[in-house]
């Protein structure tokens, strides 16, 4: 036996006896509280989403009374104001200043990434409910990075191209925020979409933060296509959905968007123009099974507001990591053994009123909802689910591997098939 | 006339015996704060320098040439990114792609300098800053090659110089080097030439001195040592993205200099002292901080608005008299 092979076995079973030892242990030997320190956009361009992450990390604390695998939470909040370079600095204070013991947040891919990238080294366990970049779980994992209770991008669009299949729909034009996340869910859309049998007439990229759409809907409108895919996220799918109405597209072509177009934090402050669209999601507010429908229910009583992506994502990746401390007596001490131990771990008590698991590639695996938005009995607007897919693959129907040999959506990149 | 140019024999390396002494005093005691701080607070320091070496620069321009420049943030950056692809992508060694990445800064430089330097004041601030967003437009939607918003993630720093404190003498030891240069730059006859263009151009220009061409070597060099930052920044960071060559980033580089004091050069690195350190303080206080950094900016304006550094000096020369 090789030195290497000598530290890997003698980890491997010190790690073992540590899970094992775990719960007569929990009572003794835990000093202090465990650290957890949360990254959110409290300033810049997503502020506003990153204000409903804190909530619902905090809604979660405030249930387990900030006690999580029978040992106190100190949940150190930092504001990684919408910038990679700020993120990454804070990252380091949280870790080398505050020794916590885990990250958990960041809403824009770019700040994850830097922060994915700097746990790389460091070895700190970085949980991930939001960053929705494709390659976290596919071509470029990295061990301590985790998507609980998260999404890649591309797995939720990919339904929505069969589901526009199904409609009859012949023709579609693709209008998107030109970046990554953009790329990746019109990807997913635009490769299941053309593969079935479909035409992407023509794609739209357009830059963040595009105030007027005018140029791109008379475009669109001009396509005669049989339906438009639009992803936009925060104030631009605001302003991408009222224009959409007041250009009377909304009356001749049906609208599908990416789940953060029609996310509460965006309809909740428009009214009748959102009515309709179709997105496809984990988590529909409007869906009436009982578990989630108690969430909403709950969240709205304390926030006075209905529960968006953002809110649920981070309450149940708090739920999922609790879970997983559960299980292991709160020795996050041992990073190891805590890494495996969420990954093993599933997700009962999930607001989706479901269990959801990982796949093999630590991604959580769910049912995919067709969401309309529909207004509720008190005038307010939610999504509803029409259409279920379930237990929906980040592969969609593919084999992983040969799915991962090409290359991840990019602008250039749409995995559109070649009629 | 066999006379030597520097009259003093005592001088060493250009300075006075007791500015030696001082800057070495400096240098080893900043050479021992890794010591006494914690790895966070060191990566900090590590951080100032960088910044410092970057206000600095922009300092050449600004502090005795008369030009603010607001697209030193994208040639730093420019920098950056070269590091970072060329390690991450195109597989150079660290320290082949740190010469490229000060290269390609110093390229970058030239060109911004020959659009530039015709223009003086409020213009030269505008189109310097317009080929600032040029380059900042280029990083944000060149995806194939920059990755776009996601920006490039890489191990850039070399493996000897993983450790924090090894990584910030590193830097401690490049800074004392390029400001050692940049010093020894503004006091050569050159850099009287710029003293000169700054404060009257008609004169130099009568006296016979190629303005245009002095300006342009002037941005140039400048360039250089942004560049230098920008790719220590990129060993620090290991990850670039269109933030690091955003106008937010130029305007920074010139707000620490302006808080350290103009045309003292060595402030930059009290300047951006004090910038990151109120960032990382009051950032844990309040989620507000921005304001705050605001408001200590109109206070210095209002009353050192020769800087820290020009303060501090103004008050030791009056108790003096």
């Amino acid at each position: 036996m090789d030195r290497r092979q000598f530290l890997k076995t003698t980890t491997a079973t010190v790690a073992a006896a540590g899970v094992g030892a775990a719960p007569w242990r929990s009572a003794q030997a835990q000093t202090g509280p465990i650290k957890i320190g949360l990254l959110a956009p409290l300033t810049g361009v997503v502020a506003s989403g990153g204000k409903e992450m804190v909530e619902g990390v905090q809604f979660y604390l405030d249930q387990v009374k900030s006690e999580m695998g029978g040992r106190k939470v100190e949940l150190v909040i930092e504001d990684d104001a919408s910038n990679p370079d700020t993120a990454l600095q804070k990252a380091r204070r949280l870790v080398e200043q505050g020794n916590c013991h885990m990250l958990i947040g960041d809403l824009l891919a770019n700040t994850g990434l830097a922060v994915a990238n700097y746990v790389k080294g460091t070895g700190t366990p970085y949980f991930i409910p939001i960053i929705a970049a494709d390659d976290l779980t596919q071509r470029a994992r990295i061990k301590n990075v985790i998507r609980v209770a998260g999404y890649t991008a591309s797995a939720f669009t990919h339904p929505l191209g069969d589901w526009a299949l199904k409609q009859g729909y012949k023709k579609i034009a693709t209008v998107s925020q030109d970046y990554t996340f953009g790329h990746e869910q019109c990807g997913g859309l635009s490769q299941v979409f053309t593969e079935g049998g479909g035409e992407i007439v023509q794609q739209f990229w357009h830059p963040l933060n595009t105030a007027d759409f005018s140029p791109y809907l008379g475009q669109l409108a001009e396509l005669k296509v049989d339906a438009i895919f639009a992803m936009e996220t925060g104030a631009d799918s605001t302003r991408f959905i009222q224009q959409y109405a007041a250009f009377g597209l909304k009356a001749k072509t049906p609208l599908m968007m990416a789940m953060n177009g029609t996310d509460q934090s965006v309809i909740r402050t428009i009214g009748e123009e959102a009515e309709g669209i179709i997105s496809p999601a984990h988590f529909a507010e409007g869906s009436d099974n009982a578990v989630t429908a108690k969430f909403v229910k709950d969240y709205e009583a304390k926030y006075g507001k209905i529960p968006s992506l953002y809110g649920f994502s981070m309450y149940s990746g708090m739920m999922w990591i609790d879970a997983a401390l559960k299980k292991m007596g709160g020795k996050v001490e041992d990073r190891e053994a805590f890494i495996t131990t969420v990954l093993k771990t599933q997700l009962d008590g999930s607001p989706l009123g479901k269990v959801v698991k990982f796949d093999a590639f630590g991604n959580p695996i769910y049912d995919v909802y067709i969401r309309k938005v529909t207004k509720r009995v008190d005038g307010k607007f939610w999504n509803v689910p029409t259409q279920t897919y379930p237990e929906v693959s980040q592969f969609w129907k593919y084999d992983p591997e040969t799915y991962m040999k090409q290359p991840p959506y990019s602008r250039t990149f749409q995995g559109i098939k070649k009629a | 006339m066999t006379m030597p140019l520097s009259p003093n024999p005592s001088r060493l390396a250009g300075m006075t015996g007791r500015a030696a002494l001082i800057a070495a005093l400096v240098v080893i005691a900043a050479a021992g704060v890794p010591l006494v701080l914690s790895n966070y607070q060191v990566g900090l320091a590590t951080e100032v320098m960088i910044f410092g070496i970057l206000a600095m620069s922009v300092d050449i321009l600004a502090g005795f040439a008369g030009r603010t420049s607001l697209g030193h943030g994208a040639i730093f950056g420019v920098s950056t990114y070269v590091v970072v692809y060329s390690t991450a992508q195109a597989g150079f060694s660290p320290a082949t792609a740190f010469v490229l990445g000060v290269l390609a800064a110093t390229a970058v430089a030239s060109v911004f300098a020959l659009l530039a330097v015709r223009t003086s004041g409020v213009y030269f601030l505008l189109l310097t800053l317009a080929l600032g967003m040029i380059i900042w437009g280029i990083c944000l939607r060149w995806t194939q090659v920059t990755g776009g918003e996601n920006g490039m993630r890489g191990d850039v720093r070399p493996a000897m110089l993983l450790s924090h404190s090894a990584f910030y003498w590193a830097v401690l030891a490049g800074a004392a080097v390029v400001s050692f240069a940049m010093w020894r730059f503004v006091r050569s006859p050159f850099g009287l030439t710029l003293r000169g263009i700054r404060d009257s151009e008609s004169r130099m220009r009568s006296l016979g001195y190629n303005v245009p061409l002095h300006l342009f070597i002037g941005f140039t060099v400048s360039g250089f040592f942004a560049g230098v930052a920008g790719a220590l920044y990129a060993m620090f960071n290991n990850f670039v993205s269109p933030s690091t060559v955003a106008l937010a980033q130029s305007v920074e580089c010139v707000l620490m200099m302006i808080a350290g004091g103009v045309g003292t050069l060595f402030g930059a690195f009290i300047g951006s002292a004090a910038i990151i350190a109120l960032e990382n303080v009051v950032s844990s206080y309040t989620e507000r901080w921005q304001m705050v950094l605001g408001i200590t900016f109109v206070l210095i304006m209002i009353f050192a608005p020769e800087g820290i550094i020009g303060k501090l000096r103004a008050i030791l020369s009056r108790k003096v008299r």
